[in-house]
């Protein structure tokens, strides 16, 4: 059998069925933020997960191919600047960071007004974040382990 | 207004790395304006606060409840700083950067977040959140030192991170028991609760000495400076520059003194603490200074030493004391970071920061030359440039609270930064070349231009300090003696 790429097949066929489960399960916190515990950095942290799995499971050089780093990075920034986008909408109603948008009836999915939106916004940042961070414990390589691996 | 510190920073910091992989020369442009709106936002604020402070309640909650962000004038004093000086390292940046590092975009990110995080800890009236934005700088700034990404820079942010850490610790330690003594976080509430509860409260004494700990450590005063001489000569010029001008003073002094006279209360045992931390480091400093060969590590120390002068001054507790140290703080940041904007132009024309291997560079380098002849000058308190005006007053204030022993180390100190200056100019600008090194350019424009824009501001402060003490220094120096009047001027008068 020829060498090949991440963990083993069983390995593989799971995380492939559970991903989208994390997935899913981190949109719910991030979506139900403001209603029960959790909110963007959880659910930002959850979905990170979710990729970091992809990439423990199928190897990181497949799984890089997919999921680009600069596609990472570029989500950070957005998540960043729409946190601050909608802490500026606040100033269209006097003050920084108002909570402009009607607010709906407690309790149910659409209500709170941007507090739903900043959690978007922080699990945007987040999960791009720590994903990148990941990438780049996995990617960058000191020469002294080169150095290692050649003395091997 | 008072959020447009904190959110057009802030803004460009995530706005650069989107846009820069795409069009280059968009973040230096960005970065440039921004930094130069931030300037004039600044100077307009001088005129908007004489007394008193500005509140500003976050998201229209009112001040106990809400987050609030207040400016005044000790703020608008630390703003100026860290804007001009801001602006004018980024400035400088514009070619250094270019030729010298990769990933310009990443650098002008981490420096508008730098900007974002120190313009907020001035403006914030809101004890968490202050720490929320010392550690927005201080992550920041960790990264910058190691921007270069070679084994000393690494090492020195290393270093640098494990003792902020340590520093940023004590100050949520000291930030987490005030809250569950007093349940509130808003800095001019937490005043008034003390208040309430009298003098001599064991737990806020310990509070006390945590916050001292912790922003001395920010500060790079004596016991806690060892982090200080590796990190800011590692980092890139401009930015050491920011941190020696303007970071260690944001993050260590102005906080310290906030916390302390705003906040807890000033008494005479916090007078000696502070005379005491200014006369060892301004001692100490100087001391481990005039040996230094390497241009920028030298410049490391004599900032603990300038520090000590600025901490001397403040922990008087006089009105003239406190002027002064607040004056010298001003005056720093212009000719230490003018300092080590030279020590950067020298490195960038000979590749070396070693005293004793560059020679004769005031033939080659005239701007720089010049410019660091005045800087050199004027932390050494020469008549009539910046620094001597403010020493001569922190050293009448030290002699009529009769603290002769402390006047007499501020003159010692400044007779041996005298000597330790002359040895820099000696070494690197004023000797004849035993064998001249061909090649040896002139740096470009962009940093000629900000060098001689803070020569300008050291001589102009110089001669017309009057001015600069009314409309800036003394209105800053009366929030501090105003003490616990901070209370009415945010939450109202009751």
């Amino acid at each position: 059998m020829k060498q090949q790429q991440g963990m083993s097949l069983i390995v593989k066929r799971i995380t492939k069925i559970t991903v989208s489960l994390i997935f899913l399960f981190g949109m719910y916190i991030v979506l139900h933020g403001h209603l029960t515990p959790g909110g963007g950095f959880a659910g930002g942290v959850i979905i990170a997960l979710s990729f970091i799995h992809l990439v423990l499971a199928f190897g990181k050089e497949i799984a890089l191919q997919r999921l680009r780093e600069s596609f990472f990075s570029a989500i950070e920034s957005f998540g960043g600047l729409m946190f601050l986008g909608i802490a500026l909408l606040g100033l269209s109603g006097g003050y920084f960071f108002l909570n402009v948008l009607p607010k709906g009836v407690p309790f149910t999915l659409f209500s709170s007004g941007i507090i739903v939106l900043c959690n978007i916004a922080i699990f945007l940042k987040v999960s791009a974040g720590l994903f990148s961070i990941f990438i780049a414990l996995a990617i960058i390589r000191m020469p002294m382990d080169d150095a290692k691996e050649q003395s091997r | 207004m008072i959020p447009l510190f904190v959110a057009i920073p802030l803004g460009f910091a995530f706005l650069i790395p989107l846009v820069s992989k795409y069009k280059e020369g968009f973040a230096r442009a960005c970065a440039v304006a921004g930094g130069f709106f931030l300037v004039c936002v600044s100077v307009a604020s001088v005129y908007w606060i004489k007394t008193g402070a500005m509140t500003y309640a976050v998201g229209g909650w009112k001040a106990p409840f809400g987050i609030c962000m207040e400016l005044d004038a000790l703020s608008v004093l630390i703003l100026l700083v860290i804007n001009i000086i801001g602006f004018l390292a980024l400035v400088y940046s514009a070619e250094y950067i270019k030729k010298r590092y990769t990933s310009p975009g990443l650098y002008y990110a981490l420096f508008c977040l730098l900007l974002a995080g120190l313009n907020g800890v001035a403006i914030s009236g809101d004890l968490f959140n202050m720490f929320v934005f010392l550690e927005i700088t201080s992550i920041a700034s960790y990264a910058l030192v190691a921007f270069g990404t070679e084994a000393e820079e690494l090492e020195a942010s290393f270093k640098y991170m494990v003792l902020g850490s340590i520093a940023s610790a004590l100050i949520l330690f000291a930030i987490g028991i005030l809250l569950a003594k007093v349940s509130t976080l808003n800095m001019a509430d937490i005043a008034r609760q003390l208040m309430r509860q009298g003098p001599g409260n064991i737990t806020v004494l310990y509070c006390a000495a945590l916050f001292t700990m912790g922003f001395a450590l920010k500060a790079g005063l004596v016991p806690f400076h060892t982090w200080l001489a590796d990190a800011h000569p590692a980092a890139p010029a401009p930015v050491s520059a920011m941190l020696s001008g303007v970071v260690i003073k944001t993050l260590g002094i102005y906080q310290l003194v906030r916390v302390i006279f705003n906040i807890i209360g000033f008494s005479q045992a916090m007078s000696f603490i502070f005379v005491w931390l200014g006369i060892i480091s301004m001692v100490v400093g100087v001391l481990l200074a005039i040996g230094q060969w390497d241009f920028k590590r030298l410049l490391a120390y004599h900032s603990i030493s300038q520090i000590g002068y600025v901490v001397f001054g403040i922990g008087l507790g006089t009105p003239l004391g406190i002027i002064g140290g607040l004056f010298h703080l001003f005056n720093h940041s212009l000719f230490k970071s003018l300092l080590f904007l030279n020590a950067g132009a020298v490195e960038f024309a000979t590749g070396t920061r070693r005293l004793e291997k560059v020679a004769g560079l005031s033939n080659e380098m005239p701007v720089t030359g010049v410019t660091s002849l005045i800087a050199s000058l004027s932390i050494a308190g020469i008549p009539p440039l910046c620094g001597f005006w403010s020493k001569l007053i922190i050293i009448i204030a030290a002699f009529q609270v009769q603290h002769f022993f402390g006047a007499i180390v501020c003159l010692a100190v400044s007779m041996v930064t005298l000597a330790s200056f002359l040895k820099v100019q000696k070494y690197a600008f004023a000797r004849k070349a035993q064998n001249p090194v061909a090649g040896i350019k002139e740096v470009p424009l962009s940093m000629k231009v900000s060098m001689v824009s803070l020569a300008i501001l050291c001589v102009g402060v110089g001669l017309f300090f009057p001015v600069i003490i009314n409309t800036v220094i003394k209105p800053a120096a009366d929030v501090l003696l105003a003490g616990r009047e901070y209370i009415n001027w945010v939450l109202g008068v009751k």
